[in-house]
């Protein structure tokens, strides 16, 4: 009688650990997949779940704001945080289909500043707040380049002095602003040209003139794939997918910064989140100035805290200074440009199908 | 002559208690019909569930977009009664900013300036932010003249195309998005027009869509016809070994089938690994034979074949191999009884597998998005496209319509001229 109390006490208290357990909960982060959710992962989800006990599963996706929209509408959510672009964001949030999130909520800085003056301008949207900065580049073989090396946005035009394929991305964006770019426009410039008809139509003039040695991409994994097979001699990429094909699989690739154009991602709260509180604790969290500090230690993205920047040290293998491989380092933003949302968001559709028209001809 | 039955019908017959033979016919089969109906219910649930409905209610997105009424209620009321002359009157304008205001406070799915700024944009390319930004200030406009003040915040406010595209878009029901889907839009003056040839995108692609997979279904044609002869004709050992060649890959991955094809047509492919290898072409002038038209060509023919292979077999099967020896006993010579004889029985099989692969081919999204790069994209890739990432689904329901209403036609074509009874998928 006395084994059989034990064992039921035992098998009791077995199930009241694994029910305080499961109140710990979960949340479901979705993120890009690949190297970008791994340095999530070992900067933000592994701290977190050691410090509150809350678990967190990682789910991937391809961006855009579709799988959202479709979860809000349908009135079953199953995300409850979700790393978007900032035209996404911006859109989600104008749509409806992102939580609100009051900035003064956010931790200070690790000098005390508070966040909003922390976080780098631009960076916090009333629906969003920013992790990363991360930039399309273009990158080459250095195996294969030849002895002149591609310096500027013109040269990866140029077919004559480095014959051979270039991958782009299939899209518009930022493919007109490396167009205009390569024609002549100073990166700053670009979105004040834009504005000018006439400009897109010089976009589109000069992206011709490469378009029949064109490859076109579509996910962030594919340019190093391609760039590694031999597929083309140079390829526009985000800079953190080559840098990591770099660091850790030790490829001759080389990154061209002159007219890069730099974006932001942040979190974002679908509207009807099942574990709201907890990802907004998430958000919090993983925003704090260390963790986004530590983030750079595993890819080559930006930390969108000012306060972050001086704590950048090393890549995870102890020997590659991040501070420089960052698209907000100093040396490489001489000519660069940060993606204009608002413009994107007035012209994106029409552009779309323009884009889609030309590509089809 | 005078017998009156209990239907009151004369010279009806009925059975012996009196009751017409009809209706106790009828009662019998009741009982039968009821018991075939229960059986065939969950298939009929299944369809109704999965199949009508979801395209009920594409169908209805493709005209039904309340935007509009939803998010500017009280405009959409008034808004009717301007003549489309100059500009609207100041009332209107009151309502309009009074809409405005309380829009900018909503956080309801379908109801958000956001909301009605893509609308608009969908219609006027480059005014969401005309829409967003003003909603930002709108509040502050709290008496009147609205209409100065309204202008004063933005100059767009004063283009009376904004205005004509507001009282379109006022109405719950709308042909714009099948206007859009066949490059056609309102311009300035409400007329439709077609699009600038820059931006005309959807008839170009559904054109090369069914000029695809015709191509492609005659090529299926072509080669399926001499390997289901030699699957019909050849000795059992034989045709079973040729068989599974067939069905083997029938039965492996649409996806795998398709990478494959990849890794053996790209630039460092195999295919032009051994034409450089045994020198028929260079190093450098290796061919371009995926992410292309091509590519979604070869794809396409390989994955689809079976579809063509299968009806013409399980047709050629049942045709008697004395009839052609018949023909050639009687002096025809062999192409002659060929024409004559042999080809005429297999028409069934040629109509099912033409009609199959035609019409698996109009809609194949997969193998083009992987394989089609620039030039080899499908209309159902630009559906996809609406659906995933604009987010204008009703755009994407609009063409989705179109394709449904393409495939309609053409099996009525196709029953007219071959007849659907004549068909035969084995």
């Amino acid at each position: 009688m006395k084994k059989f109390l034990t064992t039921s006490l035992s098998i009791l208290a077995l199930g009241a650990v694994s029910t305080a357990a499961s109140a710990e909960g979960s949340i479901t982060a979705v993120s890009w997949g690949g190297a970008y959710t791994k340095s999530q992962v070992k900067a933000y989800h592994e701290p977190f779940t050691a410090k509150t006990g809350i678990k967190i599963n990682s789910v991937d996706y391809s961006g855009g704001v579709a799988e959202v929209k479709a979860q809000v509408e349908a009135g079953n959510v199953s995300w409850d945080i979700v790393d978007v672009e900032l035209s996404d964001a911006v859109r989600g949030c104008d749509e409806g289909i992102f939580e609100k999130i009051d900035h003064s909520t956010l931790p200070a800085g690790a000098d005390g500043k508070p966040a909003q003056e922390d976080f780098l301008p631009g960076t916090l949207h009333e629906c969003a707040v920013a992790n990363i900065v991360w930039s399309t580049i273009y990158a080459y073989d250095d195996t294969k380049i030849g002895d002149k090396k591609p310096t500027t946005m013109a040269d990866f035009f140029d077919t004559k002095t480095w014959a051979g394929k270039r991958g782009l991305r299939k899209g518009p964006k930022p493919n007109l602003e490396f167009a205009l770019i390569a024609d002549g426009i100073a990166a700053k410039d670009v979105y004040a040209e834009l504005a000018k008809p006439e400009a897109i139509d010089r976009a589109f003039a000069k992206l011709a003139t490469i378009k029949g040695d064109v490859v076109w991409w579509e996910a962030g994994a594919q340019p190093p794939q391609l760039l590694a097979d031999g597929e083309v001699l140079m390829t526009t990429a985000y800079n953190g997918r080559i840098f990591n094909a770099v660091a850790a699989e030790s490829k001759p690739f080389v990154i061209v910064w002159d007219g890069q154009v730099w974006d932001i991602d942040l979190w974002a709260i679908p509207k009807g989140a099942p574990n709201k509180d907890k990802a907004m604790e998430f958000l919090k969290f993983s925003t704090e100035t260390e963790q986004l500090a530590n983030q750079a230690k595993y890819i080559a993205y930006g930390p969108a805290r000012l306060s972050s920047a001086p704590l950048v040290g090393k890549y995870e293998d102890g020997k590659i200074d991040m501070g420089p491989q960052m698209p907000t380092a100093p040396n490489n933003l001489t000519n660069a440009v940060q993606n204009d949302f608002e413009w994107w968001a007035d012209n994106q559709d029409a552009l779309n199908e323009r884009f889609n028209a030309w590509l089809a001809q | 002559m005078t017998d009156v039955t209990a239907s009151g019908v004369p010279g009806a017959i009925t059975t012996s208690d009196g009751v017409p033979l009809k209706v106790s016919l009828a009662r019998a089969t009741r009982r039968q019909r009821m018991q075939a109906l229960l059986l065939v219910m969950p298939l009929l649930l299944f369809l109704l569930v999965a199949f009508v409905l979801p395209i009920g209610e594409m169908l209805f997105r493709s005209i039904y977009s309340p935007i509009g009424p939803n998010v500017l209620p009280n405009f959409s009321k008034v808004i009717h009664e301007w003549d489309g002359e100059d500009l609207p009157p100041e009332a209107v304008f009151e309502v309009f900013v009074k809409d405005m205001t309380k829009a900018k406070e909503s956080n309801e799915i379908g109801k958000t300036i956001g909301n009605l700024a893509t609308r608009v944009n969908y219609e006027i390319p480059g005014s969401r932010g005309l829409f967003t930004k003003s909603a930002r200030k709108v509040k502050n406009i709290t008496e009147g003249p609205y209409k100065e003040a309204l202008i004063a915040l933005d100059k767009r406010w004063e283009n009376q195309h904004i205005w004509r595209t507001l009282q379109r878009i006022s109405s719950n029901y709308t042909a714009s998005f099948y206007l859009a889907a066949t490059d056609r839009k309102y311009n300035e003056d409400n007329e439709i027009v077609r699009a600038d040839p820059l931006y005309q995108i959807y008839l170009p692609i559904l054109g090369k869509t069914l000029w695809l997979s015709a191509l492609i279904t005659f090529i299926c044609l072509l080669i399926a016809y001499p390997v289901s002869y030699l699957l019909a004709t050849l000795p059992l050992r034989t045709s079973n070994l040729l068989m599974i060649m067939v069905l083997l890959p029938f039965w492996t991955s649409l996806l795998v089938r398709t990478t494959a094809w990849i890794a053996m047509l790209q630039t460092e492919g195999i295919v032009n690994n051994i034409l450089v290898f045994t020198r028929v072409i260079s190093e450098e002038s290796r061919i371009q034979m995926i992410y292309n038209q091509t590519g979604t060509i070869v794809a396409m023919v390989h994955i689809l074949l079976p579809f063509m292979i299968l009806p013409l077999y399980s047709v050629m099967k049942t045709i008697p191999p004395y009839y052609m020896r018949a023909a050639r006993s009687l002096g025809a010579t062999g192409t002659y009884s060929f024409i004559k004889v042999y080809f005429p029985q297999t028409i069934p099989g040629i109509a099912a597998g033409t009609l199959l692969v035609f019409i698996l081919a109009i809609g194949y999204y997969i193998t083009p998005a992987l394989v089609g790069g620039s030039d080899g994209l499908l209309i159902s890739n630009l559906i996809a496209d609406h659906i995933k990432k604009t987010l204008n689904w009703s755009l994407g329901s609009a063409l989705g319509a179109i394709l449904l209403a393409i495939v309609l036609i053409f099996y009525w074509i196709y029953n007219k001229l071959v007849g659907v009874d004549n068909l035969k998928f084995g």
